[in-house]
C-alpha cells in the first residue's frame, strides 16, 4: 500500500496534485472530464472583493511550447463565488484552496475576511499576476512589500495562507524569505513569466494587453530551478508549478523540494491531465518501491 | 450531452478554395450529438503547439458517424491539418458550444456567411426545413461550397472584387439583390397582424468576420429582424474555464457577474442584442 498523502500548513491532501489558479475555473467545467474527488485540492481562479471585468481580447496567444495569457483576473466577486462555487466544490471529497486577488491591501483583507467562515481549507494570495496594473505583481516584486502584505493578510485570515510568488524577480529566495518573515504558512511558485508576442503580418501585439504571462511546458526548467532554490532558502512547504503536463514533471518538482504541485496550462490541451498525473505518480512509486510520497520531497540536493 | 475527446480517423481531405480545406473525419460519438453551429477542438501532432484549434462543424453525417470540417490555413497548426490524408488520425474534442437555435418551419431564414464563416452555415442550411436564402460573401470568384448551398437554399453571392454577384459585402448583396423587401414584409403588416404572424417572421443567422457581424446587428436592429450571430475569438481551453474568449454583453451575465460571456461555452451563437461588437 502506498501513501500519497501530504500536508500543507496542517491541511492533509490525499495526494500532492492540485490545480493551478486560473486554469481550472472553480472546477465545474473540468468535472465533465475528471472526478474532482481524485485530486489533492482544487485551487480556484482568483477572486476579488468585487467583480472584475478583466482585459480586452485577444487574451491569449500560443508560443513555442507554451502560451501567453492576459485574462486580467476576470472574476465574479467573492459574494457570487461564495454563494455558487464553494457549495459546488463541497460536493467533492477534495480540499478547497481559494486564490485571492486585489488591487490594495484592503481588497485582499476584505476577501479573506469574507471567506473566514466559509468551508475553505487554504487561501492562496496572488501577489504575482503580471496582467493587472495595480495590485497583483506590484506587491510581488519588492521584498518589503511581500513581507508587509503577507503580514497584513495573515492578521486577518482564519485559514492558513499560501503566498503565490512571481518569477519575474532577480532572486526568488529573497521573495520566499520575505513571505516567510511576514508569517506565510506556505508559498507557491511560479506564477507566469512576463512575455510578449508580435504578429508580424498585422504588425501589432498578439495580445490586447501587449504583454502576458507565459506558461506551459517551455517554462518548466525555470520553475524547477526556482522551487529548488526556494526550498533551500525557507522552511515553508512549497507548492510547485510551471509547465507540469505529466507525472514525470510533477515528480521533478517534488524531488526539487515541493510538497505539492499544481497543474495549470496542461488542462487546456489535456482535460484529463490532473488525474493522469495522480495515477502516474502512484505508478512511479510502485515502480521504484516508494511507500510514502513524502520520501520524494526534496530528495535531490 | 457530454464532450468527448477522441482519436478520429481521417476519411478524406480536399482543397476546395485558396488555402481552404475540407476534411471529413470519422468521429461517431461526437457526430451523433453534434448540432449545426457547434465546433470541435482539433489538436496538432506537433507538441510545441499546445492549444487545440477551434474549428466549426460544416456538416454532420450522423448515419456514417462523420463530421466535415472546412477551415482556412491560418498558421502552422492548420497547415499541419491540411497535410492529413485518408487513414491518418486526428485528436478532436467536442461537440463544443451551443449551436444555432431551433427555427420553426413557417419562418423565413436568411443564412449569411462571410469568408471562412460560410462553412458552419451549410449544416444549418441542410437542417432547416423552412424557406431559406443563403447570402454568401467571398473574396473573389473562388466560390467554395456555393454549389452545395444551392441544394438546400436560394443562394445570393457577393464578392469583394465584384467578379461574381454583387461587388462588395453581404449587406451590399442584400440591398442590391432585393432581399430587403422579403426581410421587412413583417413590418408592413398592421400591428395586430404582425403579432399574429410573428412565427412567420424573418430570422437572420450569420457567421463571419466581426465587421460583417457588427453591420448585420445594426441592420437587424434597424429593421426589427431577429438575428443570431456566431462569434469567433482566440481560445485556450474551449470548455469555459480559462475566460480567454469572452465577448462583451449588453447585460451583466449570470455566470461571469460582469458584462462578459464566454464564446466557447455560452456561444459561439448569440442573439445579436445580447452582445456588443
Amino acid at each position: 500500500m502506498i501513501d500519497t498523502r501530504v500536508t500543507i500548513a496542517g491541511v492533509e491532501l490525499k495526494n500532492p496534485v492540485m490545480t493551478a489558479s486560473g486554469t481550472f475555473g472553480s472546477g465545474k467545467e473540468y468535472s465533465e472530464f475528471v472526478d474532482l474527488s481524485r485530486l489533492g485540492a482544487v485551487v480556484t481562479k482568483g477572486v476579488a472583493n468585487v467583480p472584475w471585468p478583466g482585459n480586452p481580447t485577444p487574451r491569449v496567444a500560443e508560443v513555442y511550447g507554451g502560451m501567453l495569457n492576459a485574462i486580467g483576473l476576470q472574476n465574479p466577486g467573492v459574494d457570487v463565488f461564495a454563494r455558487r462555487d464553494i457549495p459546488f466544490l463541497k460536493k467533492y471529497d477534495t480540499k478547497i484552496v481559494v486564490n485571492v486577488c486585489g488591487r490594495t491591501a484592503e481588497d485582499y483583507i476584505d476577501v479573506v475576511e469574507r471567506l473566514g467562515d466559509e468551508p475553505v481549507d487554504l487561501l492562496e494570495i496572488n501577489i504575482s499576476c503580471p496582467n493587472v496594473k495595480e495590485g497583483g505583481i506590484a506587491f510581488g516584486q519588492d521584498p518589503k512589500a511581500v513581507e508587509t502584505i503577507t503580514r497584513q493578510v495573515k492578521d486577518h485570515a482564519k485559514q492558513p495562507i499560501i503566498m503565490k510568488l512571481s518569477p519575474n524577480v532577480t532572486d526568488i529566495t529573497v521573495m520566499a524569505k520575505a513571505a516567510e518573515a511576514g508569517g506565510a504558512d506556505a508559498i507557491s511558485l511560479i506564477n507566469t513569466l512576463t512575455g510578449m508576442k508580435i504578429d508580424i503580418h498585422k504588425r501589432t501585439f498578439a495580445l490586447a494587453n501587449k504583454t502576458g504571462g507565459m506558461s506551459g511546458p517551455a517554462i518548466k526548467p525555470i520553475a524547477v530551478r526556482m522551487v529548488y532554490q526556494a526550498a533551500n532558502a525557507v522552511k515553508l512547504p512549497i507548492i510547485g508549478m510551471g509547465g507540469i503536463a505529466a507525472a514525470e514533471d510533477a515528480i521533478e518538482f517534488l524531488l526539487a523540494g515541493a510538497t505539492a504541485v499544481s497543474v495549470g496550462t496542461a488542462n487546456f490541451f489535456n482535460p484529463y491531465a490532473t488525474v493522469e498525473i495522480v495515477e502516474g505518480i502512484e505508478n512511479y512509486m510502485k515502480k521504484y518501491g516508494i511507500a510514502d510520497v513524502k520520501e520524494l520531497i526534496g530528495a535531490v540536493r | 450531452m457530454s464532450k468527448i475527446k477522441m482519436t478520429a480517423k481521417v476519411a478524406s481531405q480536399e482543397m476546395i478554395g485558396p488555402d481552404i480545406y475540407s476534411l471529413w473525419i470519422q468521429a461517431g460519438e461526437i457526430a451523433k450529438q453534434a448540432r449545426a453551429g457547434q465546433f470541435v477542438s482539433v489538436y496538432t501532432k506537433d507538441a510545441s503547439k499546445l492549444l487545440p484549434r477551434p474549428i466549426s462543424i460544416c456538416e454532420i453525417d450522423r448515419e456514417a458517424g462523420a463530421l466535415r470540417l472546412v477551415y482556412r490555413i491560418a498558421g502552422g497548426g492548420t497547415k499541419e491539418f491540411a497535410g492529413y490524408r485518408a487513414g491518418d488520425t486526428v485528436t478532436v474534442l467536442g461537440p463544443l458550444g451551443n449551436g444555432f437555435p431551433e427555427i420553426s418551419a413557417d419562418r423565413q431564414a436568411f443564412l449569411i456567411g462571410g469568408g471562412i464563416g460560410i462553412p458552419p452555415m451549410l449544416e444549418l442550411a441542410k437542417e432547416l426545413n423552412c424557406e431559406k436564402t443563403a447570402v454568401l460573401g467571398y473574396r473573389d470568384a473562388q466560390l467554395f461550397l456555393k454549389e452545395e448551398f444551392e441544394s438546400y437554399a436560394k443562394v445570393v453571392v457577393a464578392t469583394e472584387d465584384g467578379s461574381v454577384g454583387t461587388k462588395g459585402n453581404v449587406l451590399d448583396a442584400i440591398r442590391e439583390q432585393g432581399l430587403i423587401a422579403d426581410m421587412t414584409q413583417h413590418l408592413k403588416l398592421p400591428a395586430g397582424e404582425a403579432v399574429k404572424q410573428k412565427s412567420a417572421a424573418p430570422v437572420i443567422l450569420a457567421c463571419g468576420p466581426t465587421p460583417m457581424l457588427r453591420a448585420l446587428k445594426a441592420f437587424a436592429a434597424e429593421h426589427r429582424i431577429e438575428c443570431w450571430l456566431s462569434l469567433e475569438e482566440r481560445m485556450a481551453c474551449g470548455v469555459g474555464a480559462c475566460l480567454a474568449c469572452v465577448c462583451q454583453t449588453s447585460q451583466v451575465d449570470a455566470h461571469s457577474n460582469v458584462h462578459n460571456k464566454r464564446i466557447c461555452k455560452d456561444g459561439p451563437v448569440f442573439e445579436a442584442g445580447e452582445v456588443e461588437l
